[in-house]
């Protein structure tokens, strides 16, 4: 009888304790976890652009160098504002490793052309035509920066204007030993 | 507790009311009622027998029906409180402290104190969620405690019941009978449809059993659902995005990997009110326009496996399909539904590049705004060379450069160059819709606007939802386990014959008494048995006329 | 005579039918009164068959209406009220055919004129469905839905007999007090139809420019004169009346002025009532209940939610989510409507479990199902004219 009476306690304990901990996953995981984004830590998704110029970009050629990934239009005030940053930054890391490549949302070639040669960009410019690059890595505001290092995951994810200095340190960040 | 040994010898759970064998009552407050409570058959609810840890104090309090009521009546007040203002979701303001202000300042100091506590977004809110999982849990327990031991006394019930059992159902007869009234009773039940069992001297006809699951199946079906819902919430399960898509546009569908959707056309129709529709004329002219239909013929691509994103040139054509309010495209477990619409968003710009003094043209260009060109050469060796165009002109900066709010050509700017053989070192211009500004000075030539083209935008959302099939067999099984316990029941009639010769007839039901009376009437006339009276009806009736009362429960 | 004149005399047909039919069930049942069941069958089988021509006419309306428009008339607020006018005797033929009960046609009758003459309020035109609704779910999922609540609602009409009898009308009690507020409701309906006939009888129109809640400019017309004025509205023609109140810009003063001029119609011819004869009005009912069988009344109170609860789950829920689920890909949106309907359902869960768990029955069941048709009545009346959502039909 108490054997039954203890068997009885077990079952309802773990009943009690799977339905509640269901229940309480269930409400933490509403409240927190955005759906499909793409988080620091995770393996950079692939991807295949062709920049002005016609120079194909693959993530997986540069392998054991770091990307900095910098997606932009030229209606985005902030993204002005730090794009000579990066410009100057990638004249000093372009040798040490590090490749930047900006990702302009669908824009036609010419508002992208006139605006690298307005600011003088140097690095290379692609544009993102079907939108397909910038669902992969699940960017909502512009500019948004991701950091990729030389072994391929996400280091970082920025979604605001950068400073000359935190390019420099970002960048740093993802140079090869 | 102990087990609670019954006259007849049987040994029955503690908390039991009725013999599981033979059916008498077991407990006091049974014996003094006039009709045996028949709910659960008299058995043990296990949770009534033990209550000793927190464990059992937390399963006892899930396994009340009272409780259960009281937590559907917490959900449907909560609930009602969400419709009195508009949810967040239904609001135009974005972003927490634009919903905040929205709510103070459309629905006053009552929308800010609604705002405050939280019922703006109530079905979202922790609390709410809860009030579900513990209707869940309750469902779950208070099944388990009921359908059990219901299952083990309905499947051991025994053919012989004691007389306090049967002198104790609503239905009771007892008396003479004819000699094979017994034989004469159980082939007049079997054309009935009922389920005979004969033991020595006695009788349990029994029909629809199955209806008293009907319960635990509607309750197991809608656990299964809730179980459905829950699972939405892990990543992967259920995905939620929505695309805007111009005509002659091509998209990633976002949440699809390696799917691309191109619009070829999108179209809007409204009621004309003639031939056909001359019926709704009246309504129309009420209304306005009423939209008809709206549409978008897409074209689904996929790349090549393993293919990575950006790559466009590689895409295979999978299909061709019209994308209308409910007809959704559906491919790979993913729908994409036609939600919305934006009209008229300008694609082309035709100019006309005119002297300004004697209006003469010089040729005409367009524009097209998805992909200017940096060179449009006329035919008489006039250019128009455009230096920069802001797809919606903001104004300009601190250093003169035109700036562009978005990407949207909503108020396309143009700064030209434009050079004829009377102007060939060029005049600079800049245009927008019904301006023109010319920062060096007057102009010999002008840009005129001729014409615009435009195309329609699509609105359309991405869903898959991996959930449904065990949303769809919870609502089934749901629906199975309603029909099954409402629309059916559960007859049962006993006949025992006594050694002194006398018949005993009982009979119950879970409900419809009016069905089981006639059976039970027309068994007893043909084969001659006492006939049964509706012992509910007496004690009413005696209950009216002030003689007595019964606790009839 | 076109289609469209053939369905609106049909539906004429039945709304006389079932004023007749009401007077020959309370024939019936006064007949009754010495207990001469003879009489009451006779009776009852002149009302009956005068109710199911109604009916039949009422049906002939339904499908005339649905040939010329070309599609199910459930498809605005005339079209789906009048259907569960309906679809409330058609609920009540069935019963009547298990249990022979007279004095449920007397109650649900009028019950049901009230529904279908409260539906003629709302404009009667053939409108084109907008592309949301052009779905064969349309006919399943709404049709489901009407033939739900018309028999729930005969649990309501079941539960008002049981408890005109068995309520006390001599001593002062809660009970005696809610049950005649329930009489003055139904009087409150009929304020509805009265002052909205004559307003639309006078041709009675005001215009008005107004700002709504979101800032904007709108405008309204009014057709009964404006007792609650729009968030700083402005008469379009001087001769318009001044209105007495002006309401903040989320409370709509047009609705709000319908609502007045129910309330203002039915407390007077309420008054009327109770001066003249000088009795509550449920007071007056219950002679009419004398002979009824009250144990008859709650089972077929229970019966009706027995049945009508699968049917609602099936139409308001099920048919629901499948229709809302191909239309805009999630089954559920937690739009008003959809929260009522699974209000509704939750209650009448709650009913069941009171009933079948903790043996509520008899009285507290007749109340509860009273409370069922109410919340079927909101979800009509209130959600679809002050909480606008998607299912927003006027």
């Amino acid at each position: 009888m108490s054997d039954k009476k203890k068997k009885r306690t077990i079952i309802r304990t773990v009943l009690l304790l799977i339905m509640v901990s269901a229940i309480g996953y269930t409400i933490y995981s509403n409240a927190t976890a955005e759906k499909n984004v793409l988080e620091v830590g995770e393996k950079a998704p692939e991807f295949v652009l062709t920049d002005l110029e016609g120079n194909e970009h693959r993530l997986s050629e540069y392998k054991g160098e770091g990307v900095f990934l910098n997606f932009w239009g030229t209606w985005c005030k902030p993204c002005a504002r730090e794009m000579p940053a990066i410009n100057s930054q990638y004249e000093v890391y372009k040798d040490q490793g590090v490749n930047v490549l900006a990702v302009n949302i669908d824009q036609s070639e010419f508002e992208v052309q006139s605006y690298a040669d307005r600011y003088g960009l140097n690095f290379p410019i692609a544009i993102d035509e079907a939108k397909s690059v910038m669902e992969a890595y699940s960017v909502v505001p512009l500019p948004t920066t991701v950091l990729i290092s030389p072994d391929g995951t996400v280091t970082d994810i920025i979604t605001r204007e950068m400073t000359e200095q935190e390019v420099a340190a970002h960048m740093e960040s993802i140079k090869p030993e | 507790m102990e087990q609670i040994k019954c006259q007849c010898g049987h040994n029955n759970p503690p908390g039991t009311d009725l013999c599981a064998s033979c059916g008498r009552p077991l407990t006091e407050k049974e014996k003094r009622k006039k009709l045996a409570d028949m709910r659960y058959e008299g058995s043990a609810r296990r949770s009534q027998t033990y209550n000793k840890s927190i464990v059992d104090k937390v399963w006892n309090f899930f396994s009340s029906v009272k409780i259960g009521i009281a937590i559907i009546v917490a959900i449907l007040v909560a609930a009602s409180i969400g419709t009195i203002l508009p949810q967040q979701l239904f609001i135009p303001a974005q972003g927490e402290e634009a919903v905040r202000e929205y709510y103070a300042d459309v629905y006053g100091s009552f929308g800010a104190v609604y705002h405050f506590l939280g019922f703006h977004d109530l079905y979202s809110s922790y609390w709410f969620q809860a009030l579900i999982g513990m209707l869940g849990i309750s469902l779950i327990i208070a099944s388990l405690d009921r359908g059990v031991p219901l299952y083990k006394s309905l499947k051991n019930q025994r053919v012989l019941r004691h007389e306090s059992f049967m002198k104790r159902q609503r239905f009771f007869g007892a008396g003479e009978a004819e000699p094979d009234a017994l034989d004469a009773s159980a082939q007049e039940l079997e054309n009935m449809k009922y389920k005979v069992r004969r033991e020595k001297n006695g009788i349990l006809a029994e029909k629809g059993r199955f209806s008293r699951w009907g319960p635990y199946v509607n309750h197991a079906g809608l656990i299964i659902f809730l179980i459905g819902v829950m699972l939405r919430a892990l990543p992967g399960f259920y995905i939620d995005e929505s695309l805007w898509v111009r005509e002659g546009e091509m998209r990633a569908i976002p949440g699809a990997p390696g799917y691309y959707l191109a619009s070829e056309n999108f179209e809007v129709t409204t009621y004309s009110g003639e031939g056909d529709e001359e019926v709704y004329g009246e309504a129309l002219e009420e209304a306005g326009t009423v939209v008809k239909d709206y549409k978008t013929d897409a074209v689904l691509y996929q790349v090549p496996e393993g293919s990575p994103p950006g790559a466009t040139d590689n895409l295979e054509k999978v299909k061709e399909y019209e994308i209308e309010v409910n007809h959704p495209l559906q491919f790979d477990g993913y729908n994409v539904y036609q939600m919305d619409y934006r009209l008229n968003e300008l694609s082309s710009m035709t100019f006309a590049l005119t002297n300004k003094e004697t209006g003469e043209s010089r040729g005409e260009l367009t524009v097209d705004l998805s992909d200017p060109q940096h060179i449009y050469e006329l035919e008489d060796g006039s250019t128009v060379e455009l230096i920069g165009y802001y797809p919606d002109f903001s104004g300009f900066a601190e250093n003169g450069e035109p700036q562009t709010a978005t990407p949207i050509p909503n108020n396309p700017g143009f700064l030209v160059e434009m050079t004829t053989p009377e102007t060939p070192e060029g005049e600079t211009s800049f245009i927008v819709i019904r301006e023109t500004v010319e920062p060096f000075g007057e102009n010999e030539y002008k840009l005129t606007f001729q014409s615009a083209e435009t195309r329609d935008v699509s609105g359309l959302v991405i869903r898959k939802d991996v959930t449904l099939p065990i949303l769809i067999l919870g609502g089934i099984i749901f629906m199975i386990g309603v029909t099954q316990g409402m629309y059916f029941n559960h007859r049962r009639i006993w006949i025992q014959e006594k050694a002194d010769g006398t018949v005993l007839v009982a009979g119950h039901t879970n409900k419809n008494w009016f069905a089981l009376k006639k059976e039970l009437d027309k068994t007893t006339e043909t084969a001659g048995l006492p006939p049964a009276a509706d012992q509910q009806e007496e004690a009413k009736q005696k209950e009216k006329e002030g003689e007595n009362r019964y606790d009839v429960g | 005579m076109t289609l469209v004149e053939w369905s609106s005399n049909l539906l004429l047909t039945a709304f006389f039918a079932y004023l007749a039919g009401t007077l020959l069930f309370g024939g019936a049942v006064r007949g009754n009164k010495e207990g001469s069941f003879a009489s009451e069958s006779r009776w009852g089988r002149i009302a009956i068959t005068v109710t199911v021509i109604g009916f039949l006419a009422n049906l002939g309306y339904f499908f005339t209406r649905w040939a010329a428009s070309g599609h199910i008339p459930l498809s605005n607020m005339f079209e789906f009220t009048a259907a569960f006018g309906m679809m409330l005797v058609g609920g009540f033929i069935l019963i009547y055919f298990i249990y022979r009960t007279p004095a449920l046609g007397m109650v649900v009758l009028p019950v049901a004129l009230l529904v279908i003459a409260y539906a003629s309020m709302f404009p009667r035109d053939i409108s084109p469905l907008i592309p949301a609704l052009q779905s064969y779910w349309l006919p399943i999922h709404v049709s489901t839905v009407v033939i739900a609540e018309g028999i729930l609602a005969i649990s309501a009409g079941a539960g008002l007999i049981y408890l005109l009898k068995n309520v006390d009308m001599k001593k002062k009690s809660k009970q005696r007090l809610w049950l005649e507020i329930l009489m003055y409701a139904l009087f409150l309906v009929l304020g509805f139809v009265v002052a909205n006939s004559y307003f639309m009888l006078t041709d009675y129109e005001a215009a008005f420019d107004y700002v709504d809640k979101e800032g904007e400019a709108a405008s309204v017309v009014y057709d009964m004169p404006p007792l609650f004025g729009m968030n700083e509205g402005v008469a379009l023609d001087e001769s318009t009346m001044e209105p007495i109140f002006e309401v903040p810009a989320f409370i709509n003063g047009s609705k709000l002025t319908a609502v007045a001029w129910s309330v203002i119609v039915g407390t007077i011819l309420y008054g009327l009532v109770r001066l003249v004869f000088r009795r509550r009005v449920a007071e007056m009912l219950q002679p009419l209940v004398r002979n009824t069988n009250s144990q008859l009344m709650d089972e077929v109170g229970y019966r009706s939610v027995i049945i009508g609860f699968p049917v609602f789950s099936l139409g308001a829920l099920i048919f629901a989510m499948i229709w809302a689920q191909e239309a805009w890909g999630r089954f559920w949106g937690w739009d008003p409507k959809e929260v009522w309907a699974l209000i509704t359902w939750l209650f009448y869960a709650a009913y069941l479990h009171l009933r079948l768990g903790k043996g509520w029955q008899g009285e507290k069941s007749a109340w509860l199902a009273v409370g069922g048709f109410a919340i079927i009545m909101f979800n009509l009346v209130a959600v679809n004219l002050i909480i606008a959502g998607l299912h927003s039909y006027a």
